[in-house]
């Protein structure tokens, strides 16, 4: 909780308001250019590698509620992401009949420090789906224009994964994935008695060191906790405290960012924000600002940042600031295994998360619904958690006794226990991570009525899938049955159908909203140009998921990155010429 | 060895000589029975999150009489064996009492639960539930503890056990002897090489040979990785 109260007069080559993906990538690219480089990060410092942050390798009986999620910490008590989908005294609102749910991140690194560690480049056809579809639109960069960029990270941060040769799946620089675990094997010969490809997944989390600086993968499955060894990807472990070590890049935590400050002509003169320590209002200055706050919330920032030449907010000529939000679909389902039944114990817990992963495989062209989805694995010896032993009233008769007949529900007593133990570690699932369709009909805005506890006006959400993310999801429950089955499972649950949107979750359940200040070639139609710069105020960037057209049926974090390091490179190239 | 080398180690990757790494040392590997519930979660607090433990660990919600009550039933739910503690033995009532206030939605349907408890004693055997006997106490959970056999008129006394099952079952397995009677051996550090190799046959598996060549060999977990200029990694024999 340190705050240095910096005089209004110091002045920064460049701010930097986030420090997850992007924000951590551009204090890295432009303070190792030779700029100054202040961050601004809403919440407090973090990292794992301290013991006092530290939650990795913590047992359940560590925490009086043996782990399980709290408002806090929505995802497990040990879960290292401070926030969740409804902070204290920060709120967002919901416009009738639609619905949106938001989860933020307070701490440096933000999302990075609990995400999945999914790491996919977007494919070519991925920048180019309205040519493809008719739907949306196209991105006014391509897959070429990325792809060094791509690399780059790949080497910088590193990601375990096998070539492949796909078309829409590039391939990069990968450390050597790990081999599946048992319950991966069961899936993959269920996938594959109905043709669909499992290959080893792709995760930033180092198999093999790709410098001095950060460990290798101890296999203790908790990347979600953070790692004290940093040996997976996050913001704050791999990109801004290295670039605070090396470059001139300092640190404002705990300050919430209220808007861009801007002079008489529109250009951005900085930022003004409030520390949560004090309460007070603070001002910096820089030569240029770059917004990596998160998709909605540097949409929020920029409608908030009205002045007389830019009256609808910075960056915001187009009224397009805050439209085309879109989130990944997503549904799941689960089964269990006979064969997994009174496994033999070994250490099984792997990396964290999946070790394969089936991409999407299919021609969208003799299909009912217009895009993909990939399929995440699940399932295996995990640590036992708060919920282990749960649902005997509904589980137990899967479970034969010693007559060979189905076990009775429920029960107490010595049975139950040894029963308990018999079905540890026989359960598996699947998640469908899909692409939407983004529509200027799905936005979020400033919600007139509405402040935070800082005074700043918050955001409400519009938000409604169409028919083709409801098909998408009804298509992923027909292939989850088809794997589960073929793989020798007993499905868990009911297939959910048309009156649940066939289980499709609530957009913005999945974490991957984008698209809030979209880039483009027209100034009409697109908040920011193809290098990320607002079209209406040449020295303001983003750098989060917000420039992102479409979000492709891959996770956006490697984009983020990727972009990231483009849209920096591009400053300190504008900055040298003295173009802003 | 404690945890400082333990990283050090990581950072060096001496892992990768197969050195294999212990999470504590021997004096540390006492069994933890009853787990700490003093101070709040362990790691990475929030000044918020420590105030909120710390509230809810000052508070009480049971009374001594339903912990008298919880402290049968527990132990009938998860009873001792030969080789391993019943539920009291390790905490679970606490853990309970904690619950209760860190998810206040579980409160109503215990206390009424409990309560049920009595009423049904007093309706078939004229005493409350604390005054049976053992056989009598037994008649009232196979009542409910079956949710298939149950008669409809004990459907609420049937939720309200799958619930205390629900959380007896899992406040006893989240502790160390509830790993140990699990056989859970994870969470310490080591080196993931595939399914150990009698237990793929097992299960008829076999890795795919396309990929047999690509995945992560332990041995190479030291070398710091290089690429060729179309993404292969350069590997060693």
């Amino acid at each position: 909780m340190s705050f240095e109260i910096k005089s209004t007069a110091e002045s920064y080559d460049v701010i930097i308001v986030g420090s997850g993906a992007g924000g951590g990538m551009a204090s890295k690219i432009l303070s190792e250019a030779g700029l100054s480089v202040a961050v601004i990060e809403a919440g407090g410092d973090f990292d794992p590698a301290k013991d006092e942050d530290r939650t990795q390798m913590r047992f359940p009986w560590e925490s009086p509620r043996r782990g399980s999620g709290t408002r806090i910490r929505p995802f497990g008590d040990f879960d290292a992401a401070i926030g969740g989908w409804d902070i204290e005294g920060e709120p967002y609102t919901r416009a009738r009949g639609t619905s949106f749910d938001w989860f933020r991140s307070r701490m440096v690194g933000g999302r990075t420090n609990h995400w999945g560690r999914i790491s996919l480049r977007f494919g070519p056809d991925d920048f180019k789906r309205a040519s493809i579809d008719g739907l949306g639109h196209d991105w006014p960069i391509g897959y070429d224009d990325l792809k060094p960029y791509y690399d780059k990270v790949d080497k910088l941060i590193g990601v375990f994964g096998s070539k492949e040769g796909w078309h829409n799946e590039p391939d990069g620089f990968f450390l050597p994935p790990p081999k599946p675990r048992l319950h991966e094997l069961y899936m993959m010969k269920g996938a594959k008695k109905v043709n669909i490809p499992v290959i080893p997944s792709r995760l930033s989390v180092l198999t093999k060191p790709i410098n001095n600086d950060r460990g290798v993968c101890f296999f203790c499955a908790q990347c979600n906790r953070a790692c004290q060894a940093y040996a997976d990807f996050s913001s704050g472990t791999c990109l801004l405290h290295p670039a605070m070590k090396k470059g001139k890049v300092d640190l404002f935590t705990n300050s919430m960012v209220r808007k861009v400050t801007t002079d008489d002509t529109g250009k951005a003169t900085g930022v003004s924000f409030i520390s949560k320590v004090d309460m007070k209002e603070y001002k910096l200055r820089s030569r240029v600002v770059v917004l990596g706050a998160s998709a909605c919330e540097s949409a929020r920032i920029m409608l908030n940042s009205k002045s007389k030449s830019h009256p609808d907010g910075i960056g915001n000529s187009s009224g397009m600031v805050g439209r085309y939000l879109h989130d990944s679909t997503g549904a799941d389902r689960m089964g269990i295994l006979p064969e997994l039944m009174e496994r033999e114990r070994y250490n099984e817990d792997g990396v964290g998360g999946m070790h394969v992963y089936t991409p999407w495989w299919l021609d969208n062209k003799k299909l009912d619904f217009a895009r993909g989805y990939h399929i995440e694995y699940w399932g295996g010896m995990g640590m036992p958690s708060y919920g282990v032993g749960f649902s005997m009233d509904t589980m137990r008769k899967y479970l034969k006794d010693e007559f060979g007949n189905p076990s009775p529900n429920g029960g107490y007593g010595e049975g139950l226990k040894k029963d308990i133990k018999r079905i540890q570690g026989s359960t598996l699932g699947m998640s469908g991570r899909g692409e939407s369709i983004p529509q200027y009909s799905n936005y979020c805005e400033i919600d007139p009525n509405v402040v935070d506890k800082y005074g700043i006006p918050v955001l409400r959400f519009n938000y409604q899938w169409t028919d083709h993310e409801i098909k998408q999801a009804k298509h992923m429950h027909d292939t989850f049955e088809e794997i589960l089955t073929n793989a020798g499972a007993i499905l868990l649950g009911n297939k959910p159908g048309p009156e649940s949107k066939y289980g499709l979750a609530t957009p913005g359940r999945i974490i991957h909203e984008v698209g809030t200040t979209r880039m483009g070639n027209d100034p009409a139609t697109s908040v920011l140009n193809s290098n990320c710069q607002a079209h209406d105020c040449d020295n303001l960037f983003v750098v989060d998921a917000g420039p992102f057209v479409s979000q492709a049926d891959k996770n956006p974090t490697w984009t983020i990155l990727a972009l990231s390091w483009r849209t920096s490179d591009y400053i300190v190239s504008e900055l040298k010429k003295k173009n802003i | 060895m404690n945890r400082r080398e333990n990283l050090k180690l990581l950072f060096t990757g001496a892992l990768a000589s197969g050195f294999l790494l212990t999470n504590c040392s021997p004096e540390e590997k006492q069994l933890t029975y009853s787990p700490q519930l003093s101070g709040g979660t362990k790691g990475g607090r929030t000044e918020e999150e420590k105030l909120i433990d710390q509230k809810l660990l000052s508070e009480t919600f049971l009374t001594e009489e339903e912990k008298k009550k919880l402290e049968v039933l527990v132990d009938i739910i998860i009873p001792a064996d030969e080789k391993s503690p019943a539920a009291t033995e390790v905490g679970v009532v606490d853990f309970i009492e904690f619950m209760m206030k860190d998810y206040p939605g579980y409160q109503t349907p215990m206390r009424g639960g409990l309560m049920w408890l009595d009423h049904y004693g007093e309706d078939h055997f004229g005493k409350v539930f604390l005054e049976l006997d053992d056989s009598q106490k037994l008649e009232i959970i196979e009542a409910i503890a079956w949710p298939e056999r149950a008669e409809p008129e004990n459907e609420g006394g049937v939720k309200f056990f799958n619930m205390l099952r629900n959380l007896t079952a899992t406040g006893y397995f989240t502790t160390e002897p509830g790993f140990k009677y699990l056989g859970y051996v994870g969470n310490t550090p080591n080196i993931w090489d595939g399914v150990p190799d009698h237990i793929m046959k097992t299960h008829g598996f076999e890795l795919p040979e396309v990929y047999k060549d690509v995945y992560l060999k332990p041995e190479e977990r030291g070398e710091l990785a290089q690429w060729d200029d179309e993404g292969n990694i350069i590997r060693k024999g």
